[in-house]
């Protein structure tokens, strides 16, 4: 398989490579094509799964020979165990889901931990358009029209981060890029996509 | 160059083969208590077994299927049921994997079924014959794959009740399996998918011509056999499929009597009935639906035990429009999968063909089977 230049460019797929521990249980949401459950396996010898709702995707999923569900994230992971895994992926699709609240909350059962990574609402891009031009933002991580968009919701990494304080999920890492270089100033400013590793609060003895 | 149709690359020829068993004080105990023996299944073959015995892959037919799943009978035209799907170069290549596949107890194929001498009377059985159930089918299977000298299979795989067979070889041969792949199917019979079969059961029996199952001496009940086969056909196709078809269309040239079939879609049912009688035991019909209404792996069970002590990956697909086998049903053998640990792909896809498309949708299905096929035989990198 000629991947090997795709997964170099994607710089998410490399932190997210980064972070997965050697065997873990990994399941992506919206897996897409599978190739970062791919190099997941590859690299990280992780014993990897996906769930994908579209179905060309799932092809070329299975001609990867990876395992995945065509199915739709929204109506939940009931068919999983708590802490089935210990790696939930949901990379670039948060924003598409209709529920995010539930599937995240899904998420951080069946996985003892997850990895998420959106897109930046609140980058300098896009506010300025919004500002200045009155017009939603078109961005390089945001690059849909209003009306033809699959996005249905609109975060920050600054909501992101709200949203764990408020709903008792600990920040175990984080990763701010703008395209494939890492922003280490002001990234609700100047990321365009951030890449958080997040777990349930617990008592310190239990992590 | 490139002249070679996929209907011109079949395997040839094949000749159907008859193993008996099940021999005085040999005889296989089914479900139901009782006891059948000698018992005869015809089987066919495809490709070569290697040295290993590895690459066996057994296919299962469906209601009225036969053994004879692809390929060719000496001067026949039309070549088996699933010959888009195997031989060489095919989803299942008989290049590299051995095919076989064997008409199910019961049936009139060539098996033991109703239809076969009692021994112990010298005549038909008729319903005489004992009830048999989809796991019966599968333990009269084992015993040929025993006679075979294979062990373990690559895959085992078939659509509807193809598709319940892979999942009873799943659960009840474990260690005999590396791989399933039911298509277009259920882990038990549905009451809408009972009460079909048994419009169709109630069609045949009402059939003066059935005589309580006893009529191979006479006429057969081929009116009721034939309303049966309507039915069942009506359920295979989707609204859509049927408008595609036959849209309100009238008949042409037909003499209009009163409720003559003027309709297009009237005339292609009573076809497909006319000519199912030709080819299929009455008797056998009942027996089968029963098989399949019977047919229930939970077993009074929660879903999470259903595939509990599984070994096999699985490749679940279903079809859109399949409403005899709605997709729900393969999500239900999915869920059953996770909870119990084993691996699994689903694959919905989107046909307009209804339950028909897993024998007519098989560009799609020739994709996943071969790449999910080769991801077991060779250990793509996630088999774990």
């Amino acid at each position: 398989m000629n991947s090997g230049i795709i997964e170099a460019e994607r710089q998410d797929y490399r932190v997210i490579t980064g972070w997965v521990t050697e065997g873990a249980a990994v399941l992506e949401l919206g897996c897409g094509g599978g190739e970062l459950l791919q190099m997941l396996g590859r690299q990280k010898h992780a014993a990897v799964s996906g769930i994908e709702i579209d179905e060309s995707y799932i092809f070329t999923c299975v001609s990867r020979g990876l395992s995945v569900a065509h199915q739709d994230i929204d109506d939940g992971l009931s068919e999983y165990a708590d802490e089935a895994f210990d790696f939930v992926i949901i990379n670039q699709c948060l924003q598409e889901l209709r529920k995010p609240y539930i599937v995240l909350s899904e998420a951080l059962r069946v996985g003892r931990r997850a990895i998420i990574g959106f897109p930046n609402f609140a980058h300098y891009s896009a506010r300025l358009q919004l500002a200045a031009q009155g017009r939603a933002p078109v961005t390089a991580a945001l690059p849909y029209q209003w009306y033809d968009t699959p996005n249905l919701h609109f975060l920050s990494i600054r909501d992101f981060y709200e949203y764990c304080g408020k709903n008792n999920i600990s920040i175990e890492r984080q990763f701010f890029l703008a395209g494939n270089k890492q922003v280490r100033f002001w990234p609700n400013l100047l990321a365009y996509s951030a890449i958080y590793q997040i777990s349930r609060s617990r008592p310190a003895l239990l992590q | 160059m490139g002249t070679v149709s996929k209907k011109d690359k079949n395997i040839g020829i094949v000749e159907t083969k008859y193993f008996t068993f099940a021999g005085p004080a040999d005889d296989l105990l089914l479900e139901s208590g009782e006891k059948l023996g000698p018992i005869t299944l015809a089987y066919e073959t495809c490709g070569n077994l290697d040295a290993a015995k590895s690459n066996a892959v057994l296919i299962f037919h469906a209601l009225s299927g036969d053994a004879h799943v692809a390929g060719y009978h000496e001067g026949d035209t039309s070549p088996g049921w699933w010959d888009d799907m195997i031989g060489p170069g095919k989803a299942f290549d008989t290049d590299k994997y051995f095919v076989i596949c064997s008409n199910v107890i019961g049936a009139c194929k060539g098996s033991t079924g109703p239809s076969s001498e009692n021994p112990q009377t010298g005549r038909p059985y008729d319903l005489d014959f004992p009830i048999v159930t989809v796991k019966d089918m599968v333990n009269a299977q084992a015993r040929l794959m025993d006679h075979l000298g294979i062990d373990r299979l690559l895959c085992v795989a078939g659509g509807s009740m193809g598709g319940m067979q892979a999942l009873q070889w799943a659960v009840t041969y474990p260690d005999r399996v590396r791989s399933a792949i039911p298509i277009a199917t259920a882990a038990r019979h549905s009451p809408q998918q009972i009460a079909f079969n048994e419009v169709g059961r109630q069609a045949i029996m009402a059939d003066p011509n059935w005589n309580g199952g006893d009529y191979y001496s006479g006429t057969p009940p081929t009116r009721g056999l034939s309303v049966a086969r309507m039915v069942g056909h009506i359920t295979y196709m989707s609204d859509e499929s049927m408008a595609v078809k036959f849209g309100r269309r009238l008949r042409e040239g037909e003499l209009k009597e009163k409720f003559a079939p003027d309709f297009e879609v009237e005339g292609y049912l009573q076809y497909r009935g006319d000519n199912f009688v030709k080819r299929f035991d009455a008797n056998s019909y009942l027996y089968i639906t029963k098989a399949l209404d019977y047919f229930d792996l939970y077993n009074g069970k929660g879903l999470e035990h259903l595939l509990r002590g599984v070994k096999a990956r699985f490749l679940v697909v279903a079809f859109k429009s399949d409403w005899l086998y709605p997709p729900y049903q393969s999500r239900e053998i999915v869920k059953a999968c996770k909870l119990s640990g084993v691996d699994a792909t689903y694959c919905e896809l989107n046909s307009s063909y209804g339950h028909d498309a897993f024998l007519l949708e098989t560009e799609e299905q020739e994709y996943l089977v071969k790449h999910f096929l080769a991801s077991v035989s060779g250990g793509n990198g996630n088999e774990h």
